[in-house]
């Protein structure tokens, strides 16, 4: 295995002094590309969660603001799904994954410039399409509602990125490509073709609602997926301090995901008037993601093993880990779920819900907070202002996801079966659904209330208010030594005199 | 830089193969389909009830697909006479399939509810007609105005005394309104001459 085969381990350089310099320098270049992606990124988060708790407590009081035709359920839910989608973990993966990019190719970032436009314009684009949603303009095809005005805002944002991406990486310095640059370099070729292949104008009938399925899950899978485990891949070795544990077992994971994933989307219209062949297909390869979703799980759970103790002190390492535990556990159910039996029960009720919450929030989203809090006091050169606050946010966020997840899931199967049973009048069914909405909105105000603290933490630190705190944000003290292979400490690069002059 | 081309070419191949298989070959196998009987293009009226239908996000609550004998129970909750084909959708140019039921599902919902009265009763207050439903009231479809200021082409909605208006005004429905319950009677499942044969197969 070559020396830089894994972050966990120093790289090829003759002293501790110019590793921390070359980080410092690659680090500093990707500064405000980073800040403009993630601040943008948590206002949308905040104002999503807004979006979701609205509609989320339409359930319980029906006739609540039903006299503004913006605020009914059927406009709030999709700008809820598309500034999710588009703006907060589309906008936040790219912060991060522009950060991994520069470190991992040892190279300060290229094009900043088309970076910060794209950040514009990315912005643009979710305003205009949310606004869109809201004024009644939804194009009312799911995962892609927003207005065609709102995608021409956002293509040629996300074309900006790739453009970037590739100049950095034609600049490289590193020899090796670790295999989170695999994973973010697929994303940025797959994103962007994704979205102009939804939008070309051919789809109608059936055919559109296969390709419509096609896209929604690919964007999933393709697109917030691998920045997810790019950062899994880099942030668990590295904040542990050991190579991951396979790392021929990861490219395994890479290519089994890349060839299967993106045929599995269709399960979705298991049972409805597609043809017969397409529907089959995607159980087949629905199923076969169990390999891709094992190997990845082998070699992020067993480079964990054994170092369980460090995620009581390292907040980057217990957002990601509880990421990665939910990626096996989404992965899994989703394979199961897409056999016909369990078809049959779960599709049409709030099961389905749950599983992409546990996707998108409890894989993607807490991964992306856990990768936040490592990269910002890089970039910024401060710390998180309260280790109180962050930890407030990890309880919120984390409990929220895990009651709402079980409470949907259960009385989606309860909804399932009911629906199963002719006997049981129509509106049983939704009354029986009632109790398992409430926790639902519990549970989205607590998450809500974890997004707030979030976005406090961030502007504090953007601004770098207050006193310079000492050290590292840590959960708690932690015995000498924990985290020494990070320069001293597992969330920030050592500040040495030599480091201090050239900065 | 070989190692590059070779993830950017694997990546670009396999999602071009998806593509192809998922998005375009059904457009082709499913180019020549003939409509089912009763599949006619919309008119205006329901062209505009249509985007109604789109632009309140219907689709979020209401599927409109009824899945065949064998798989799931549409058919014996009496959501339609038979399972959806293809054939249905033929005029769709955005699809409404759906994923979710917290309501019923509509594909067929003309032969099961026709009732005008009724319909624009459920869109002014569904709890009106169906206590205990949890779908939302559309109360900017319809207009309260004096009884002596109606037209006598407007259509007033009848609602119990619990839910209307007070005094001499009552609840009129608008042009939206309307042209929404025509589309709604668009949503039909004849009867095929096969006895539904193919509908596992289709």
């Amino acid at each position: 295995m070559p020396d830089d085969a894994s972050p966990g381990v120093p790289p090829d350089v003759a002293d501790a002094n110019a590793d921390v310099d070359w980080r410092r320098v690659v680090d500093a270049s990707t500064r405000w590309p980073v800040i403009a992606f993630v601040v943008s990124a948590t206002a949308w988060l905040v104002i999503g969660s807004l979006l979701a708790l609205i509609a989320s407590f339409k359930f319980q009081f029906p006739d609540w603001w039903t006299h503004q035709a913006w605020l009914t359920f059927g406009r709030v839910r999709p700008a809820h799904l598309n500034t999710m989608i588009y703006g907060w973990i589309s906008m936040a993966g790219v912060g991060v994954s522009a950060w991994l990019w520069a470190r991992l190719l040892k190279t300060r970032l290229q094009g900043r410039w088309m970076l910060l436009l794209s950040a514009a314009l990315w912005n643009l684009g979710v305003l205009v399409g949310t606004i869109g949603i809201l004024a009644g303009y939804s194009r009312a095809i799911e995962w892609v509602e927003m207005p065609y005005v709102a995608f021409a805002f956002i293509v040629p944002a996300m074309l900006l990125v790739v453009a970037s991406f590739i100049q950095t990486l034609w600049q490289r310095h590193a020899r090796h490509l670790y295999i989170s640059v695999w994973y973010l370099g697929a994303a940025i070729l797959w994103g962007p073709l994704l979205v102009i292949a939804i939008l070309l104008p051919i789809y109608s009938g059936i055919p559109e609602a296969t390709a419509n399925w096609w896209y929604a899950h690919n964007i999933l899978g393709l697109w917030i997926t691998p920045p997810g485990l790019a950062a899994a891949y880099y942030f668990i070795p590295k904040v542990i301090g050991r190579p991951v544990h396979s790392y021929h077992l990861s490219y395994l994971g890479f290519w089994t995901l890349a060839l299967f994933y993106n045929w599995a989307g269709v399960h979705h219209l298991v049972g409805g008037p597609v043809p017969q062949w397409v529907a089959t297909v995607s159980i087949v390869f629905s199923a076969m993601m169990i390999i891709p979703v094992i190997v990845v799980a082998v070699n992020h759970h067993l480079t964990v093993v054994g170092h369980f103790e460090k995620l009581k002190y390292s907040p980057t390492l217990r957002f990601v880990v509880f990421g990665a535990m939910s990626y096996t556990a989404v992965s899994l159910q989703g394979s199961l779920q897409s056999f016909r039996y369990w078809q049959e029960v779960t599709h049409f009720t709030h099961y389905t819900i749950a599983h992409s919450h546990l996707g998108v929030y409890a894989f993607a989203t807490m991964i992306a907070f856990g990768a936040i809090y490592y990269i910002m006091p890089r970039v910024t050169e401060w710390e998180w202002g309260s280790k109180r606050l962050v930890s407030l946010h990890f309880w919120t966020t984390g409990l929220g996801i895990g009651a709402y997840f079980t409470a949907l899931t259960i009385g989606g199967v309860i909804q399932g079966f009911q629906m199963l049973n002719p006997d049981v009048a129509f509106l049983d069914i939704v009354d029986d659904t009632k109790p398992w909405l409430i926790v639902r909105s519990v549970s989205g105000t607590l998450m809500t209330i974890g997004h707030l603290v979030f976005a406090y933490l961030l502007v504090q630190i953007v601004l770098k208010r207050g006193e310079r705190p000492e050290g590292p944000t840590y959960f708690h003290p932690v015995p000498e030594g924990t985290f020494a292979h990070v320069g001293g400490d597992g969330s920030r690069s050592v500040r040495t005199p030599s480091a201090d002059q050239d900065g | 830089m070989t190692r590059i081309a070779l993830i950017f070419l694997g990546a670009f191949a396999a999602i071009a193969m998806s593509f192809t298989a998922l998005a375009l070959l059904p457009r082709m196998q499913l180019s020549t389909i003939e409509p089912t009987p009763g599949t006619t293009d919309y008119t205006y009226d329901e062209q505009l009830g249509r985007e109604v239908y789109l632009r309140e996000g219907c689709i979020y609550c209401h599927s409109q697909q009824v899945r065949p004998e064998g798989f799931g129970a549409d058919i014996r909750r009496g959501w339609g006479g038979r399972g959806s084909r293809p054939g249905d959708y033929v005029f769709d140019e955005t699809h409404q399939l759906g994923t979710m039921r917290t309501g019923p599902d509509l594909h067929d919902i003309a032969s099961r509810q026709p009732s005008r009265d009724w319909h624009l009763a459920h869109l002014y207050q569904p709890r009106s007609v169906s206590p205990g439903s949890v779908m939302p009231a559309y109360p900017y479809l319809f207009e309260v105005k004096k009884k002596s200021n109606v037209m006598a082409s407007e259509v007033t909605v009848p609602l119990s005394p619990e839910y209307a208006p007070p005094g001499d005004s009552v609840v009129v429905a608008t042009e939206e309104a309307l042209a929404l319950y025509d589309y709604l009677m668009t949503l039909e499942l004849e009867p095929l001459n096969d006895g539904g044969a193919q509908d596992a197969a289709n």
